[in-house]
């Protein structure tokens, strides 16, 4: 896939934030001292009137947003994973959860692929503290067009919304005229009857690459994204999961809390179904380059391919 | 100012704070009632606000950033006619819509949810950055405890809100000087509070938060400030006008029984009547 366009997602949300700046005057953008990182600064750039910095002081910066919002503006709060979700958890909780602010949490350098900073700065957690959250909506955007397009649907949607970035250029997979973002659906983008493979975020390419292989060896899976993890899709999730019978969960995060255990508390209830959970099982990250920790810690096309080949024998 | 009529009101809101906490069987009655004349001050002198228009946009905002002295503001809000006084009487009961810490999703004047101690002055902040991004020339106060701003988060939001120049923004600090273990002098001394504040580029104001003539100049002056945001340090008595809970760090949070109950509205009532006699 060398010849395919590759654009982290951290760089969609400073570019979708520019646009919608543009659109609508009550937008707001906070960073934590990471303007150049997280993208925010291509706001900034656009409208310095409209951006707050405040420092190095995340908790702060959370308790701002909340106020902010109080008064009918649009605040979106960036800060890398590790900080927003992780360190500025309470206040996210009591100062924005439990009133049901309408403040919009840009979660930048989510999970392993973070890279050489290593393992303080990786966040593996962050999809887990979100969703249980009362009213909060969690979206883990897999590329370009669907992070653009989630940071819209989060300025659309009345209330507490995290959105979750990446840093590590990804492919670009759903460039097509006919692509549409709908808060709280799962997208079918490879049909199967085998088994089904229900990702988010980073590894989604992957997981079609691997389906792909899967194929080869005549196994046909189904590949659902699932952009938004909350609220879950349930009813495609339940339907997909009667329909193949197996389930697999992709995913740069833990395997305790996040969309494997999702889906796992909705197909306990609802249609129990043998799940594999690919993620972080349970374990920091460390240093390196990007590419190599997803291959070490079991994210690439091939580690997906080889855990699901086992899976479904 | 009518300090006689301030006076009388902040005596009737002690009376409500006691009640209410009697009713609930819980609650922090000590530092609502350190801070009782400073609520009063706020809500029927300072504060430009219509308590049959909770939300109007140009209202000045207030947050409890103290949450746990949320029978302080309930009191006063309800004594102003946001709600019946009867309703205090519901505080902490399981279905009332007076919940323990300040609510704003279900109660009528409550600007802020607070209560998780540092944080409601960041909100605090962030609604005064929004007066000034947007031309608004509402005004922010905001209330904390003494023993509050051990929290870091307080110190983050002063050095930002100074950082941009809120002169928009009052932060009272209620200096009863007791927190739930104790002394703060004893626990975590945030002492000295003024210096720490003016360190912070506020413009700080050390007054006694039980005399409204204090009370008065120190709003006044808050007024009058550009370019800086002004701190309140407002050295009051906690349990104040209650003879028993008086510099008491014990009743910081436990409700009166019965009979104590009985004794703080003689207190009150007695204090009240001395005052209908001025």
């Amino acid at each position: 896939m060398s010849d395919v366009k590759k654009i982290a997602t951290r760089e969609s949300y400073g570019n979708a934030l520019a646009e919608l700046g543009a659109e609508h005057k009550d937008v707001v953008v906070l960073d934590a001292d990471l303007a150049a990182a997280t993208k925010t600064g291509v706001f900034k750039k656009a409208f310095p009137e409209r951006f707050i910095d405040c420092g190095i002081a995340e908790s702060n910066m959370m308790g701002v947003a909340a106020g902010l919002a109080t008064t009918g503006l649009v605040p979106f709060a960036s800060s890398f994973a590790m900080f927003a979700a992780g360190r500025a958890f309470e206040q996210v909780r009591n100062s924005i959860g439990y009133p049901h602010l309408n403040v919009k949490i840009g979660a930048t350098h989510a999970g392993i692929s973070v890279g050489e900073d290593g393992a303080t700065h990786q966040c593996n957690e962050d999809i887990a503290l979100m969703r249980t959250i009362p009213g909060m909506v969690v979206i883990s955007p897999a590329d370009d067009v669907e992070a653009k397009a989630a940071v819209k649907a989060a300025y659309e949607h009345q209330g507490p919304v995290y959105l979750r970035f990446g840093r590590l250029a990804v492919p670009v997979i759903n460039d097509r005229p006919d692509y549409k973002f709908e808060l709280g659906k799962g997208v079918v983008l490879r049909e199967g009857k085998d088994l089904t493979i229900i990702a988010t975020g980073l590894p989604v390419s992957s997981c079609l690459e691997a389906a792909e292989k899967l194929a080869a060896d005549g196994i046909d899976a189904k590949v659902i994204n699932i952009h938004t993890i909350k609220p879950l899709d349930e009813e495609l999730v339940v339907a997909a999961a009667k329909e193949t019978g197996k389930v697999v969960t992709v995913e740069e995060h833990s395997v305790i809390g996040g969309l494997g255990s999702a889906v796992c508390e909705v197909l306990a209830e609802k249609a129990p179904t043998k799940v594999l959970k690919i993620g972080i099982n349970d374990t920091f990250g460390e240093s390196g380059p990007a590419v190599e920790l997803i291959k070490k810690y079991g994210l690439d096309t091939d580690s997906i391919y080889e855990k699901i080949k086992e899976f479904s024998k | 100012m009518d300090k006689l009529k301030l006076m009388k009101t902040a005596n009737e809101v002690r009376k409500d704070i006691v009640t209410a906490v009697h009713s609930a069987k819980a609650g922090h009655p000590g530092g609502s009632l350190s801070a009782a004349d400073i609520f009063t001050y706020l809500y029927f002198e300072e504060m430009n606000i219509d308590p049959k228009d909770p939300k109007k946009a140009d209202r000045d905002r207030f947050v409890l950033s103290k949450g746990h002295t949320a029978p302080g503001l309930y009191s006063v809000l309800a004594e102003k006619g946001y709600f019946p006084k009867e309703d205090l009487k519901t505080l902490r009961h399981t279905g009332s819509y007076l919940q323990g810490h300040p609510d704003m999703k279900h109660i009528p004047g409550v600007d802020m949810s607070s209560g998780s101690l540092g944080q409601g002055i960041s909100a605090a902040v962030g609604m005064a950055i929004a007066a000034k991004m947007t031309g608004a020339d509402y005004r922010v106060y905001t209330l904390l405890g003494d023993g509050e701003i051990q929290e870091g988060q307080v110190w983050e939001a002063s050095m930002l809100a100074a950082h941009r120049k809120l002169d928009n923004l009052v932060v009272i600090v209620d200096n009863n000087n007791l927190q739930i273990d104790g002394a703060i002098t004893e626990v975590n001394s945030p002492y000295p509070i003024d210096k720490k504040f003016e360190a912070f580029n506020f413009h700080v104001i050390n007054i006694d938060g039980n005399d409204f003539d204090q009370i008065d100049a120190a709003f006044k002056e808050a007024k009058t400030v550009k370019g800086q945001p002004t701190a309140i340090i407002a050295k009051t008595v906690k349990g104040k006008g209650v003879s028993f809970m008086e510099n008491q760090a014990g009743w910081h949070g436990k409700a009166p029984n019965d009979e104590e109950y009985k004794i703080a509205m003689e207190d009150l009532e007695k204090a009240g009547e001395a005052l209908c006699q001025m």
